[in-house]
């Protein structure tokens, strides 16, 4: 058993980070997710591990700073909310393009625009469908707990260096802010030069050696036969990870007649929701996509054959909606999809889930 | 005398640095570029820091440094080198890190980011090429445009109600604490690359020595851009340029000592 702590997610972020062996965290503030640099910077990891954290003058510049020590071969990440996100979806493109693995974490707010500090899912479509420019595709993983705020930044990176890819954490401030009880990681150590050259000597900036050659970090090709063959190679990995990667929970659906479907804390409220509606005799169950990309689409293609319905439930306007229709009509079956969500930084009820999930499937 | 007779070492004054590859360079002719990539080449060469060097390339022309200088690059995006630059070297501090730039890159869509490198004195080298004009996108007004100065974009000239006025950024960068070294050079004819490549190799040494941020400014030519023969864009540079981007050293020394910039109680 690792240690045991009370913490805010947010906190926790940090904490994970120091202990999986994180090289660098860059950050710029911006509620609701200060408290990721202001813990690394109160635990000092400097002294402790080796650990770089640097403020810098922008978010722009943290995830170009991310770039750059990421190209070294080095693990590290940044932390952000969803206008912070928007400034550095140059950058994660580019991250994306040149092949480099590194960890962001969204602590997500509502939006557009400035919106609302309050926590929201709106930034679905940005982070699963791109956010910056080009064909790319981030690994997304959305904890709905402050232990898998811990889990996931460990998973994260060990993902991103496997397909040498960015990953992200979507989560959002209701989680950044809540304190629950957490596992911690035990301590792993930072790769070591001869680890790092070992693992990414092939491509990383790590000094040029006389018995190699150089090695650039670029996402630039001007030859168009070469640049498509990257985007081929892209491609190819992406779909590596639509075989391998996808995670996702279900609760209660062995029986279901109807589906609840929901990721991060509206996952969290419709596990209440389940009980409320079993209670009133709803044959409920509830899928968790954990991984947003890769999508969870064959369970929901499975699920689609012998439900009565699917109920999506975001702190959105109706986003993961798309992907669970295409997903649950790729069967051609034509059973309901419908999209339940609250935005401006409220949180659904539990009550007002089951409410909607009567009134659009069952009454329907 | 015989071919032969001539060529022994002993006669030998000048070379292909070992560090430029064989690419096919593809600047224009009369690019201040070429010049600038084999100094900084020599100097890397010189100091032996070949395994240890990282360098940054912008976007611009230069966004192909990488092919020319046997040295381990990240190409960065468009303004953003000093921050590549400062993650590279703030994980790896046995690295020597610089960035190359060009005067769009640098002066205006990545002012913030080389204001703030310069101002917490990252230990990194930051080549400037100003050549007043904006290359690869085919010739349009730069910040370090004079006024007057006919580009794609100011084709009667860079108005200043229009356009406002040419940035000297490497004097604001002298200003900042964490500077160690910020020098303005040319590099047109033997004598001032050879003063140039003098500043490059201290840039170097200082980055090697953690003094802070060293910022070599290199006043350059874009004869395609400007429309002009090699040797007349040379002449425009030295009446036009050089009288308002003077020539030397803003600061030579180390970063700042922290006393004067300290809380009082």
């Amino acid at each position: 058993m690792g240690e045991l702590r009370l913490m805010k997610g947010n906190e926790v972020i940090a904490e994970a980070a120091i202990r999986c062996g994180c090289d660098g965290y860059f950050g710029y503030p911006i509620t609701p997710q200060s408290e990721v640099m202001e813990t690394l910077m109160v635990r000092e990891p400097w002294d402790e591990t080796g650990m770089v954290v640097l403020q810098a003058e922008s978010e722009v510049a943290s995830i170009n700073m991310v770039y750059g020590a990421a190209g070294s071969g080095k693990k590290v990440m940044t932390s952000s909310s969803s206008p912070g996100i928007s400034l550095m979806a140059e950058g994660i493109s580019y991250i994306a393009g040149a092949e480099l693995p590194c960890l962001i974490v969204n602590v997500q707010r509502g939006g557009p625009g400035l919106g609302t500090i309050q926590p929201s899912q709106a930034d679905y479509f940005q982070t699963t469908k791109g956010g910056g420019h080009g064909d790319y595709k981030l690994i997304v993983l959305a904890p709905a707990s402050v232990q898998e705020m811990n889990d996931f930044v460990e998973l994260g990176f060990e993902l991103a260096f496997k397909y040498r890819n960015p990953a992200m954490i979507l989560t959002d401030g209701a989680i950044g802010q809540m304190m629950e009880k957490v596992e911690l990681s035990d301590y792993k150590p930072r790769m070591t030069a001869e680890e790092l050259d070992a693992k990414c000597g092939s491509w990383a900036t790590n000094g040029k050696k006389a018995d190699r050659d150089y090695n650039i970090i670029t996402s630039l090709e001007m030859d168009s036969d070469k640049m498509e063959a990257n985007n081929l190679r892209f491609q190819e990995k992406y779909r590596q990870m639509e075989e391998e990667e996808v995670r996702y929970e279900m609760i209660d659906c062995e029986d279901a007649e109807y589906i609840l479907v929901a990721f991060g804390s509206s996952a969290r409220i419709c596990q209440k929701s389940v009980d409320i509606a079993r209670a009133k005799g709803l044959k409920v169950g509830l899928l968790r996509p954990i991984t947003l990309y890769p999508f969870p689409k064959k369970p929901i293609a499975e699920l689609a054959k012998k439900v009565k319905g699917f109920l999506t439930v975001e702190m959105n306007a109706g986003q993961m909606v798309e992907d669970v229709k295409l997903a649950a009509g790729c069967g051609n079956s034509s059973v309901p999809v419908e999209y339940f969500g609250r935005m401006g930084g409220i949180i659904p009820t539990p009550g007002e889930v089951v409410e909607a999930l009567e009134q659009k499937l069952i009454e329907a | 005398m015989d071919v032969k007779d001539i060529i022994k070492p002993e006669n030998l004054v000048y070379e292909k640095p070992k560090l430029l590859t064989d690419n096919t360079m593809h600047y224009c002719p009369g690019c201040t570029h070429g010049v600038v990539h084999r100094l900084v080449a020599e100097v890397i060469e010189e100091l032996d820091i070949q395994e240890k060097t990282i360098g940054v390339s912008p976007v611009g022309c230069s966004v192909f440094a990488y092919n020319y200088i046997d040295i381990d690059w990240q190409e960065a995006a468009h303004g953003r080198a000093p921050a590549v630059a400062t993650g590279i070297a703030r994980v790896n501090e046995d690295k020597v890190v610089f960035t190359y730039q060009g005067d769009g890159d640098l002066a205006s869509i990545g002012t913030a980011e080389i204001m703030h490198a310069c101002n917490r004195g990252e230990n990194i080298v930051v080549i400037f090429i100003n050549n007043a004009i904006y290359g690869m996108t085919g010739g349009q007004m730069a910040p370090t445009t004079l006024l007057g100065q006919v580009t794609a974009t100011t084709p009667c000239g860079r108005d200043l109600d229009r356009n406002g006025y040419p940035l000297k950024i490497t004097e604001l960068i002298s200003q900042l604490p964490g500077t160690a070294y910020v020098t303005r050079q040319s590099a047109h004819t033997p004598a001032t690359a050879r003063k140039c490549r003098k500043a490059i190799k201290k840039a170097f040494q200082n980055a090697l020595d953690k003094k802070g941020t060293s910022f070599v400014e290199v006043v350059s030519t874009c004869n395609s851009g400007w429309r002009l023969s090699p040797v007349d864009a040379n002449k425009w540079m030295e009446e036009n340029m050089f009288p308002f981007f003077p020539m030397g050293d803003m600061k030579d020394g180390e970063r700042d000592a922290p006393d004067a910039y300290l809380k009082k109680n």
